[in-house]
């Protein structure tokens, strides 16, 4: 099961700080992040791979998506 | 190290370059850059305030639009979106202001003046500092300005249109936009050489999304120094450019645009911080995101604008010769409403902790 955190339209750091707490105590699993803007994305992508999440990123109509998974 | 990290630690060191350039073609001194005085200076020329020694359509700001707008366009991320809290986003804008014009400089200026040997500068960076400290409780207590929306093309064009007519005003001077004939507004490098350097710093923070205030935030929050790189880089080049040119000259008297009142600059830079974590974004980034198409970006410059009218128009600014009681009285206010701000908007922790705390405040 894909649990999938919807961080669009916040400012940073809000969306870093939204995705780190939801991964926070998750050994493995699936997620799915949207964001609306590149730094955003960029942000995101940069905390959870020094996490030790990988990511795989997808364009869609309003921003992207990020599927992690560990 | 990361191609995009590389890309934060050049772009400081250009915006460091230019920003001595800037100096040695015309600008003020320690103003190669400051996003804060020259939003002053445009707010005075559009005749918003009356402080006749600040009045000068700086190109640097419309440049920086402009980059910004460019960069966003060709790499595809022009997005014009808005609607997360416009008041609440102009309120910051007029507080970051009064907090810049007590100290006398927006952060910015603030790594120029310390780069050129400001000590006074050495006393304001702990209070930006701690001001981005004590905003990083608030977004750890979830503080939030809601959610930005999707706009139309109108929303996001308004932003690089102003910046084009400011040009224009610039260039051909109608006799409604004021100029300064002595002071700080009155020394300015040609306007095309400011205008270029605006529009190759604007598309490089597009880019590298450098920020003043998100460099030590993520320090603090993350201790990620992705950001901070370009911080460090800026001030190196500058120091060592100074020294180099033999312009370094330490101390805390004598310092060109500074005055010497220790508390007033920590606080007035504490202001800058805390205001920059809330709006999420210091006043340079604030440009950038409205050359990207952010009405959010856009309200928070013109509460920046409004904020220089409000600081002249009261004597609240500070002047070389220090800050005025005005001054020292709005410091007080802003420090009040930012508490209030973030606590207003902080969805878990202190506004249920208040709440808790004032059952008991009867006894």
């Amino acid at each position: 099961m894909t649990e999938t955190i919807d961080v669009r339209g916040l400012s940073c750091p809000e969306p870093v700080m939204e995705v780190r707490n939801a991964l926070s105590g998750k050994k493995t699993g699936e997620f799915t992040v949207l964001v609306s803007n590149a730094t955003a994305r960029d942000n995101v992508k940069r905390a959870v791979s020094s996490l030790g999440w990988k990511v795989e990123i997808k364009e869609i109509a309003d921003g992207f998506e990020l599927n992690l998974t560990r | 190290m990361s191609r995009e990290k590389l890309l934060v630690i050049v772009s400081g060191m250009i915006i460091g370059v230019l920003a001595v350039i800037l100096v040695h073609l015309g600008n003020p001194a320690n103003m190669g850059f400051c996003i804060a005085c020259f939003i002053r200076d445009i707010s005075g020329s559009l005749g918003l305030h009356g402080a006749e020694v600040v009045q000068y359509l700086r190109p640097e700001i419309m440049g920086l639009i402009l980059g910004s707008f460019a960069a966003a366009i060709l790499f595809r991320e022009f997005k014009p979106s808005g609607g997360s809290a416009p008041a609440t986003r102009f309120v910051l804008g007029i507080i970051m202001m009064v907090g810049a014009l007590v100290f006398l400089g927006c952060p910015l200026r603030m790594l120029l003046r310390l780069a050129g040997g400001d000590l006074n500068a050495l006393v304001a960076l702990p209070g930006y500092v701690a001001g981005i400290w004590v905003g990083t409780f608030f977004l750890k207590s979830r503080f939030t300005l809601g959610k930005s929306f999707p706009q139309g093309s109108s929303e996001g064009y308004t932003a690089p249109a102003a910046a084009v007519i400011l040009l224009v005003f610039l260039v051909m001077a109608p006799p409604f936009v004021l100029f300064s004939e002595n002071g700080p507004g009155s020394e300015y490098a040609f306007w095309g050489v400011a205008l270029g350097a605006g529009l190759l710093v604007g598309l490089l923070a597009q880019r590298s999304r450098i920020c003043t205030m998100g460099g030590i935030r993520d320090l603090i929050l993350f201790k990620d120094t992705h950001l901070f790189a370009g911080l460090v880089a800026l001030l190196l080049v500058v120091f060592v450019g100074k020294l180099a040119a033999g312009f370094f000259e330490p101390g805390f008297t004598g310092q060109p645009v500074a005055h010497t009142d220790g508390i007033w600059n920590f606080l007035g830079m504490l202001i800058v911080g805390w205001g920059a974590v809330l709006a999420g974004g210091c006043p340079l980034r604030q440009l950038i995101l409205s050359g990207e198409g952010s009405s959010d970006g856009l309200i928070t410059l013109l509460g920046l604008a409004a904020g220089a009218a409000i600081a002249h128009n009261f004597g609240l600014a500070a002047s070389p010769e220090g800050v005025s009681l005005y001054g020292q009285a709005a410091t007080g206010i802003s420090l009040l409403l930012l508490l209030i701000i973030g606590i207003l908007n902080s969805r878990s922790g202190l506004s249920n902790k208040t709440n808790a705390g004032s059952s008991v405040a009867g006894d």
